[in-house]
């Protein structure tokens, strides 16, 4: 008889951080001291707390212990497995034991307080690779509850109804989409997903595929039976193995179990699905490119209308949802429309997953309800930026988005209060950046990518971001003029309003935002030829203080270049003209004498 | 699977196997398993609470260990947790005592007064 269930992350982050032997570990363990009949393994998706993996609950008592390695083991299967004594030194700081050994549970602490779970709501649960840990869930609950009481157009209604918008960026609500594929009439209609997930620093759908994947394949049966489609296709890109690996399973098991294929639950109903890979290119996240790599042909975009709910995949009606989007329809289904446009603002409802990366001690997945504020996930949910540092801003929808900066703390973040300051929901990566942050820099990374990513199709976007690349490197390298700024504002106007698709339309968000909030860093590069905060190598200065300077020569030791010259115990100099600016002799210096300018 | 009710049947009998992550018990079964509870025979009672209160088809119950509690003389010792009330300390616990306590006090509500520390001091 089971008394204990024990979860550890398989999510990717924990795989990489080492769950997989700290899982093995626990078999070994088990079987050693004679437990296997009491105690379950599972083997569940992302928790969301990435940063301390690989982690792990133990239950009945919810003990949260994080950064398990497989040398813990022993300890955590003799001392709390079999005697029940909490391996304190290993319990998440929040939740350590009490004075009565209780530990306060998960929910109380500060990274889950807030969030409020339905998208994720099985990540870190069940185990994504058992059928039946999703059915106990109330899994295919919303499938046979449509299949049996419900019309095509009370299924849309109640999407409608609900408010739900889609949340791969573009913000477009899911209940008219699904109207207007299922009013278009032909022989034959499909259901799509956008698995594509490429803005650098989002993990949200990976982990819903990793975590929940029949929440997927049920949501897309549902529209299936809404449109009058039977058959579904998941784009997910190569890059995301275990994501496939978990989909292809669930699959499989849905087929078995009867819940795709011929007359669904004897209904009547026929729904199928396949998968195919991305190759990794940006732009097939795009739905028309990416419609146009499902059919085997080069991923470029094409113009619209038509739109795929007219004519999509294979030139047939298609509706093409993010997976996050999906994840939340079951739910919808079962609770009702007014339990989802409860939460949320008034034209944003639900909640939303946000990957937090960057300058943040809480990096991970965390899910809130729409308009909360930038404040409360970064300082609340995320634990602040490390290191004593100040926030300075906020990056959020990728390459396509803009940077917050610190005096929009406390907007209520809903797609359109983003897009009024300038950035946008995007697919929900939102990267925290310190005082340390070159702007210029960060509009130039994300403009780098989708020079490397344009597909080429149109000129606004192949020459146009080149351009405004280049423009930029003037400025980073300090021989930009002022005149250079408002040629830079031109040209992204034209490239957002002449290009053809919305990789093109949203490149030159990063550099209008960071333009927006932070001319006077531009300006400093332009005028003083200085990077605040010290990042653009080409106006970086290195010297030596000479009162500080010891003469102890570590510097002129580890200088790659010799560029650091002077004799023991007399102040050394550096030559700036032989200077690569890698800065190794300020981090080998003991005296604090070397200083960047 | 050929039907919804057929489903619904399914999830039923499955949720038990998910129930132990759902923090929602009102009571709490902790048995101490400390050295001298283990060496007193204190597993196969735990085993007995575990698998007595799936057969009973309880679910506001979660059985637990926890280390010395102090009174070695008395091991196997048992404490039943309930929310607003007293705990209740069970002492030189067996299984077959397990069972009684599940289908009395854990179910019925009645303490079983015989197996208390008050009755075996």
């Amino acid at each position: 008889m089971i008394r204990s269930h024990v979860l550890i992350c398989g999510g990717t982050g924990c795989t990489s951080s080492g769950s997989l032997a700290v899982r093995k570990a626990l078999e070994n363990e088990l079987e050693a001291q004679g437990l296997t009949e009491e105690i379950k393994i599972v083997t569940t998706g992302c928790f969301g707390l990435c940063a301390l993996g690989p982690v792990m609950i133990v239950y009945p008592e919810g003990t949260f212990y994080s950064c398990v390695t497989a040398e813990d083991v022993p300890e955590i299967v003799s001392e709390h497995l079999l005697k029940g004594r909490i391996v304190d030194r290993l319990v998440h700081h929040e939740m350590k034991a009490d004075a009565e050994n209780r530990v306060t549970s998960l929910n109380e602490t500060q990274f889950y307080k807030k969030q409020k779970r339905v998208a994720l709501r099985n990540c870190g649960v069940i185990n994504p690779e058992v059928i039946d840990e999703y059915i106990a869930m109330d899994g295919y609950q919303a499938l046979g509850k449509v299949l049996t009481e419900m019309t095509p157009e009370d299924v849309i209604k109640t999407v409608t109804d609900s408010g739900l918008r889609g949340r791969g960026g573009g913000g477009f609500p899911t209940g008219k989409k699904w109207e207007f594929a299922s009013k278009s009439v032909s022989d034959k209609k499909y259901v799509a997903c956008n698995a594509d997930e490429g803005d650098p620093g989002a993990f949200m759908d990976r982990s819903i595929l990793e975590g929940d994947p029949h929440a997927l394949i049920e949501a897309m049966a549902i529209a299936g039976y809404a449109i009058g489609a039977d058959e579904g296709y998941v784009y997910v890109r190569a890059e995301y193995p275990i994501a496939i690996q978990r989909l292809q399973i669930a699959i499989d098991q849905a087929r078995e179990y009867g819940l795709l294929g011929k007359d669904i639950l004897g209904t009547g109903f026929n729904f199928d699905m396949h998968i195919r890979f991305g190759a990794g290119a940006f732009v097939c996240g795009e739905e028309t490119a990416l419609m146009t790599s499902i059919e085997g042909n080069r991923g470029e975009p094409r113009p619209r209308p038509p739109f795929p709910a007219v004519k999509g995949l294979f030139g047939k009606p298609t509706v093409l949802n993010n997976v996050e989007t999906y994840a939340n329809i079951p739910r919808i289904i079962l609770l009702g429309a007014d339990w989802f446009n409860s939460m949320g603002t008034e034209r944003s409802k639900g909640t939303k997953v946000f990957a937090l990366g960057g300058k943040i001690t809480n990096t991970g997945l965390v899910e809130v309800p729409m308009g909360t504020t930038l404040r409360e996930v970064v300082e609340e949910i995320g634990g602040g930026v490390p290191n004593g540092k100040k926030f300075k801003a906020a990056q959020t929808g990728g390459p396509s988005g803009g940077c917050i900066p610190a005096e929009h703390f406390d907007v209520p973040i809903d797609y359109d209060n983003l897009i009024a300051i300038g950035s946008m929901m995007g697919s929900g990566g939102l990267i925290v950046m310190d005082e340390d942050t070159c702007m210029v820099d960060i509009a130039k990374f994300f403009l780098e990518f989708t020079v490397d990513e344009s597909c080429g199709k149109c000129t606004p976007c192949r020459i146009g971001t080149k351009r405004l690349l280049e423009l930029l490197n003037k400025v980073t390298d300090g021989n930009a003029t002022m005149e250079d700024l408002d040629k830079m504002e031109e040209l992204c106007h034209h490239i957002k309003s002449a290009s053809l698709c919305g990789l093109g339309q949203t490149a030159p968000n990063p550099v209008l935002s960071t333009l927006r909030y932070f001319r006077d860093e531009y300006i400093a590069h332009i005028v003083d030829k200085k990077c605040p905060a010290g990042v653009c190598k080409n106006l970086l200065q290195y010297s030596i203080i000479e009162d500080k300077c010891k003469g102890c020569t570590a510097c002129a030791r580890v200088c790659p270049v010799g560029a650091i010259s002077g004799t023991v115990k007399e102040p050394h100099v550096i030559d700036a003209s032989k200077c690569i600016k890698c800065g190794a002799c300020m981090a080998k210096c003991k005296f604090g004498a070397i200083v960047k300018q | 699977m050929k039907s919804l009710a057929e489903l619904t049947a399914l999830r039923d009998k499955l949720q038990k196997n998910v129930s132990l992550r759902e923090q929602e018990e009102t009571k709490r079964v902790v048995v101490g398993m400390a050295t001298c509870g283990i060496a007193a025979g204190a597993r196969p009672v735990l085993n007995a609470f575990t698998e007595e209160i799936a057969k009973a088809g309880i679910t506001d119950t979660v059985v637990t260990q926890t280390g010395c509690i102090g009174i070695c003389q008395y091991e196997p010792v048992v404490e039943v947790f309930e929310e607003g009330k007293d705990k209740v300390t069970y002492v030189k616990m067996t299984a077959e005592k397990a069972a009684r306590i599940v289908a009395e006090h854990i179910k019925g509500g009645k303490i079983v007064e015989e197996y208390t520390i008050g009755a075996n001091k």
